[in-house]
């Protein structure tokens, strides 16, 4: 294993420390947690979001906290989701009096965390929704498994909700808000190599030279198939086809597309995929109200990407187009 | 049966095992999961045994719970809400004793389970904690009357059926879910993790009871 870290014991410790000391103005960390917090949190009045997961998929989710997205982000283990009481320091914290909403990613372990986070909360009268973002197409969502996986879409939640809250809606219009956001977003991933959780020292799987994984997810869980590396024109094509087939738009209506590389792919080749993205898009006359094309929701140094397709309506558009000011999202 | 002190020698016991089998329990994870079972369930049981070392004057009620708010609060994913709530629950059965006997033993084994189910609303044959746990529960109650020593003996051997099995059966719950067809050969991380936890807790009191 190559990895630029000290100790692979206390690296999320680190990144934080090292993420606080680079940007004090949007966030704190909170002492003895893992947790990051808006740097003037609580905000008195406004709904708090909060959100985390496993470590390693960097900017998320703390460097979306800040004005007009998140007001904690919560980091476990690498991979790993963090524990309830740590969630529920975060919600403690922002608490502004307002309620608190959880955003979470469909994993087993982040929801029955968060859950048991939000019934500590409740229990001390603390007003908590929770929605959970399932945007990830490649897997099937049915009563065999747990449901689809939550990937770089939950940036557009967090994007969208935090705008609403921001905008001084109540608990209730900040989840449905999140809830609609959900309902409209549809991603879908591929991976080109593998990462190495520090901890284990190993990568999470193995993968041949000319070979990529298609739908893998951000945590090396495997995907729908397995092909020899194709053109990036034709892996766009398939998953362009699979995300279409799942969330159907017709000629006029409007997204927001968010090319995301999962940390070992270069800008030049989320690029390539966005010029086939929007090349398809405008023969089937969809318009694109906007891009965003960087790293949002990464997987230690994975190389891929994933395209996210969310469409819109007009307090969509209104609420993604709000300013936001975090250290990984900034919008003026 | 196993008095407070002996308790805590358990857990001991149990984190020397979780310890020995860090990596074995990681591998099983990353053929079907996220590759982490192993790690965090050592890091967790390695606090567990710091937190609790000191507590041989308080309950066994105590003792349990301790254990359970020290996972959840340490292992992080699935395992530590599923587990942590098994020991809690286990401690509230037990509450005040001060010295556990076998019907103590089969009650707290029966309140982890229906902790389990619940927070992670499965059930057995999806390819979980609960398919080592719950035959080996139905095991032991079921052999009771033939004696303790036999009934234990019974224990070891349904969780180690039970993980067998799990490599026949298609996970419907965790992140293996997704793999569908595909998780079918491989063998439950947490089912196996279980598994080494009731045979330790065997072990110890077959040797230490003169069973």
């Amino acid at each position: 294993m190559k990895k630029l870290i000290n100790n692979p014991e206390v690296v999320v410790e680190e990144m934080l420390e090292g993420m606080e000391a680079a940007f004090p103005q949007y966030v704190k960390k909170l002492e003895g947690c893992n947790v990051m917090v808006r740097a003037d949190a609580p905000v008195k009045g406004k709904v708090s979001l909060v959100s985390g997961g496993g470590s390693g998929h960097e900017p998320s989710h703390a460097g979306f906290v800040g004005k007009g997205m998140l007001d904690a982000g919560v980091a476990g283990a690498v991979f790993t989701s963090p524990t309830p009481d740590q969630i529920f320091e975060a919600i403690k914290a922002v608490n502004g009096g307002a309620g608190v909403l959880l955003v979470i990613k469909n994993y087993t372990g982040d929801v029955m965390n968060f859950e048991m986070a939000g019934e500590m909360a409740q229990g001390e009268g603390i007003d908590v929704a929770q929605v959970i973002v399932n945007d990830d197409i490649a897997v099937e969502n049915s009563t065999y498994t747990v449901g689809r996986r939550g990937i770089a879409g939950t940036v557009f939640v967090h994007k969208i909700a935090g705008a609403k809250a921001q905008a001084g809606g109540s608990l209730e219009e900040v989840k449905a808000a999140a809830e609609k956001t959900i309902k409209n977003v549809r991603s879908m991933g591929m991976a080109l190599t593998p990462c190495i959780v520090p901890a284990a020292g190993k990568p999470t799987f193995t993968i041949g030279d000319e070979e990529m994984e298609i739908g893998m997810g951000i945590h090396g869980e495997p995907g729908t198939k397995r092909t020899k590396i194709q053109p990036a024109n034709e892996i766009v094509e398939h998953i362009m086809s699979k995300i279409l087939e799942d969330l159907p738009l017709t000629s006029g209506d409007e997204v927001a597309v968010m090319i995301n590389g999962l940390g070992g792919t270069p800008l030049m080749e989320l690029f390539i995929v966005n010029r086939k993205v929007n090349s398809i898009l405008s023969q089937k006359k969809i318009r694109i109200y906007r891009t965003y094309v960087g790293e949002y929701m990464t997987s230690l140094e994975m190389a891929g990407a994933s395209i996210t397709l969310l469409k819109l309506d007009d307090e969509l558009k209104e609420l993604l187009a709000a300013p936001a000011d975090t250290p990984a999202f900034k919008q003026v | 049966m196993v008095n407070s002190q002996e308790l805590i020698q358990i857990l001991t016991k149990i984190n020397e095992k979780i310890a020995e089998n860090k990596d074995y329990l990681t591998q099983l994870d990353s053929a079907i999961g996220d590759a982490d079972h192993g790690i965090n369930m050592s890091k967790g049981f390695k606090a567990v045994v710091d937190r609790i070392s000191q507590m041989k004057d308080k309950d066994c009620g105590s003792i349990l719970k301790t254990a359970g708010m020290t996972l959840v609060s340490t292992v992080g994913g699935a395992s530590g809400p599923l587990y942590g709530t098994a020991f809690m629950r286990a401690g509230q059965v037990v509450g005040s004793k001060t010295e556990l006997n076998f019907d103590d033993f089969i009650s707290l084994l029966e309140a982890a389970l229906e902790g389990i189910k619940l927070r992670g609303k499965a059930q057995r044959g999806e390819k979980t904690i609960i398919d080592s746990l719950e035959p080996a529960i139905e095991a032991i109650k079921k052999h009771k009357e033939e004696g303790e020593a036999a009934a234990l003996k019974r224990v070891v051997e349904a969780a180690k059926e039970g993980v067998e099995y799990t490599k026949k059966i298609v996970a419907r719950k965790g992140r293996a879910s997704y793999l569908g067809e595909r998780s079918l050969g491989h063998q439950d991380p947490g089912a196996t993790s279980c598994y080494l936890m009731l045979k330790t807790v065997v072990d110890w009191i077959t040797e230490n009871k003169g069973l």
